[in-house]
């Protein structure tokens, strides 16, 4: 893949304090986020962040509390700016822009959606959702007609004059992501979007972000702290401890081969019959006997159904209508355990 | 042979206080003590103050002096001050005789209407409207119709204009901590100072025919809390909000004017009742230097003692500040229906 990056972070370093600069160089130096406020009296926020988030692609951030997501996503629209290092956007230095660039670059290429909703309260649904085109200037009938449009396709219609305070929270955060779809810029920022709804409704609205994702191809950066989330939402995970980045790449990928004993730790208690899917546990084609043809996208637990059980099964695993693999059952009943990368049990 | 002359010469000043005896004017106690016709014995270890000072030596100024040289410096002050402020603060005796004159010119009939409309306008509710137009015709019923108009127009006067300055004065403060730091100082020191205390200076720099001396008293003591509650109201607004208005591009502006003042809109009406109030309090006080109103009647039933007079008229303080109260805070819930909150 060579293409070049929607949006990239290189060299990216946030130290929260008055002194943030002259301090720069213990960061750099590999002093740890504890002894930098016990002898700095500094908030390690960020240590050098390389990302390259892909256009089309969802991206996720994933980390605990703390861990530096929030001030990591706010670095893309410049809501902080950063102690050292480059935002790079469509290739152009997010650091070099002018106050006024800035605020074209908020208005026309990315939107934002909040963890609290953030919502306007004094203003109805509708105006809420048309407030991206109203804060460029647009006139009053585009910006309803282009907010009830969105409106309706995340399942809002009929609620353009309700206010805020009279919808539950999983409506407010739909109005929050028609605001962001009603902006249409290429790029969305979601800090920890679903975070704050229920179970079920935070189901229904990941299956209407990936829904959505699926016609309109935008670069999304999703910030999360829940692994199942993450793991079905991303194209690109990110992990971040202690504003650093520890593991990076493909969800899959990082599931299978855990970096880090912090992120075997993430991985060992999540249903791995249910998240990885036949192309983690492939084996090149060599076979010419096999019990069926599989999809490369089917999970792990439905080829448990389909097979009974039965480990001493064989698969060709299918792209389309091409052959790309077989699946030994045995594989996959030994990936459904956790691989330790220290070696001891 | 007074106290501290030893002091003095203990201290080798006797030359600079100018040969003991002093040729100061006497304080009234010693004018006092020489009519009765006994010697002043003074007491056994009397306090060191500029008069029992001066009476060991009289190089040490009196009293009196301290008084008479602020008294003098404020009218050196004066014809600068003066020149400065009269132009600028002329526009408000304009208005506040406009507004008086108003009052007073519409008829009843038609002002009586008008004011129902208003309160029926900004509370929405038939109750407060109801209680508004039975104070009113019971205030002229009493024939205070004309004076409690007065005190209203001063109000209505004097109230705008602590909202037309007090509100702009509260969002820069919002927006400078540094500003901030500097002006509250002062609120602190006009909400502090006893009313009586803003008159005084008042009085030396504008004539006391002029309307404008009474209505710079009200608004300076009237605005403080409009300032204090916008700049808190800003303040205020859920930060999420805020950065949600950064995050989709807004400017200043566009924050000032649809997310901030809208969301502040509660605290200011707040602000705007309590100024209301003050007003009021201060109109009554201010009949002290002629202005007119339900204020003078108190005043005559205090100096003549009227009693009736002046409980009649403070009745009819209390139902204005009632009405103003119950339509302004009518308005202010109104306000906060409209942004529900959790
Ligand atoms: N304005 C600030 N001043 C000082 N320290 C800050 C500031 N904002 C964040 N931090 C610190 O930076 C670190 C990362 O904070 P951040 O909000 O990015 O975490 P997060 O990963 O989003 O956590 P959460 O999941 O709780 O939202 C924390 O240690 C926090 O205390
Ligand atoms: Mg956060």
């Amino acid at each position: 893949m060579t293409k070049e990056p929607k949006v990239s972070l290189r060299g990216l370093y946030k130290i929260f304090g008055a002194k943030d600069e002259a301090i720069l160089h213990h960061v750099q130096a590999g002093m740890s986020k504890e002894d930098l406020l016990v002898q700095h009296h500094h908030v390690l926020g960020l240590q050098d962040i390389n990302v390259d988030m892909q256009a089309g692609e969802i991206t996720v951030v994933m980390g605990l509390s703390g861990s530096g997501k929030s001030t990591l996503i706010r670095h893309l629209n410049r809501l902080i700016d950063p102690t050292a290092g480059e935002i790079l956007v469509d290739g152009e230095d997010v650091m070099a822009l002018s106050e006024t660039g800035l605020r074209s670059l908020r208005q026309n290429k990315m939107s934002m959606v909040f963890q609290k909703f953030a919502l306007l309260p004094h203003r109805t649904v509708l105006q809420n959702a048309g407030l991206a085109l109203a804060v460029r200037g647009e006139d009053a009938a585009t910006c309803n007609a282009e907010a009830s449009k969105w409106l309706d396709r995340v399942g809002l219609k009929g609620y353009e004059n309700h206010y805020p305070a009279q919808l539950s929270g999983g409506m407010q955060q739909r109005v929050g992501i028609a605001r962001a779809l009603t902006a249409n810029t290429d790029i969305m920022l979601m800090d920890e979007a679903f975070s704050a709804l229920d179970p079920l409704i935070r189901t229904d609205m990941q299956n209407l972000l990936l829904e959505l994702q699926e016609e309109l191809h935008k670069t999304i950066v999703f910030i999360t702290h829940d692994l199942d989330e993450a793991l079905k939402l991303a194209d690109h995970l990110v992990i971040l401890k202690d504003g650093a980045v520890v593991q990076q790449g493909e969800p899959q990928g990082i599931l299978m081969n855990p970096s880090d004993p912090y992120i075997e730790d993430f991985v060992s208690d999540i249903n791995r019959a249910r998240v990885l899917r036949v192309k983690s546990v492939m084996e090149p084609l060599t076979g010419t006997e096999f019990a069926g043809d599989v999809s490369l996208h089917d999970n792990l637990e439905s080829m448990i159904a389909r097979s009974g059980g039965d480990t001493t099964l064989h698969y060709r695993v299918m792209d389309g209508d091409a052959p790309v693999g077989e699946l030994h059952m045995r594989d996959l009943v030994k990936a459904l355990v956790p691989r330790l990368s220290s070696g001891d049990a | 042979m007074a106290f501290y002359d030893g002091l003095f010469k203990v201290l080798g000043l006797s030359d600079w206080c100018g040969a003991g005896a002093s040729n100061a004017p006497m304080s009234m106690a010693d004018l006092l003590a020489q009519n009765t016709g006994e010697e002043t014995k003074g007491e056994f270890f009397p306090f060191p103050s500029l008069d029992n000072l001066n009476e060991s030596c009289s190089g040490i100024i009196q009293s009196r002096d301290v008084t008479k040289g602020i008294e003098n410096g404020f009218l050196a002050a004066k014809p600068a001050l003066k020149s400065v402020l009269d132009p600028i603060t002329q526009p408000l005796s304009w208005l506040l005789d406009g507004a008086l004159w108003t009052f007073a010119t519409i008829p009843w009939f038609i002002m009586v209407p008008i004011l129902v409309a208003i309160s029926y306008y900004a509370s929405r509710s038939k109750a407060v409207t109801g209680f508004v137009l039975f104070s009113i015709l019971l205030l002229g019923l009493v024939d205070h119709y004309d004076v409690a108009m007065q005190t209203l127009s001063i109000i209505f006067v004097c109230t705008g204009i602590s909202v037309l300055l007090g509100v702009p004065i509260g969002i820069a403060m919002s927006k400078s901590d540094r500003l901030q730091r500097s002006v509250v100082p002062v609120l602190d020191l006009l909400q502090t100072l006893p009313t009586f205390v803003y008159l005084i200076p008042l009085i030396f720099l504008f004539s006391v025919t002029e309307s404008k001396l009474y209505g710079i008293a009200i608004i300076l003591y009237a605005i403080v809390p409009v300032v204090r509650l916008t700049d808190l109201g800003i303040r205020l607004v859920d930060k999420d909000v805020i950065e949600a208005a950064n995050a989709f591009g807004m400017n200043a502006r566009q924050k000032l004017v649809k997310v901030e003042l809208p969301l502040a809109l509660p605290n200011i009406m707040a602000g705007i009742n309590q100024t209301i109030m003050m007003s009021l309090a201060m109109v009554v006080i201010a009949s002290l230097v002629s202005a007119p109103g339900l204020g003078v009647n108190v005043l005559r039933g205090i100096r003549n003692l009227e009693l009736g007079v002046g409980i009649v008229a403070g009745i009819g303080i209390v139902l204005l500040a009632v009405i103003l109260d119950r339509v302004s805070k009518a308005a202010l819930s109104r306000v906060d229906m409209t942004h529900v909150k959790h």
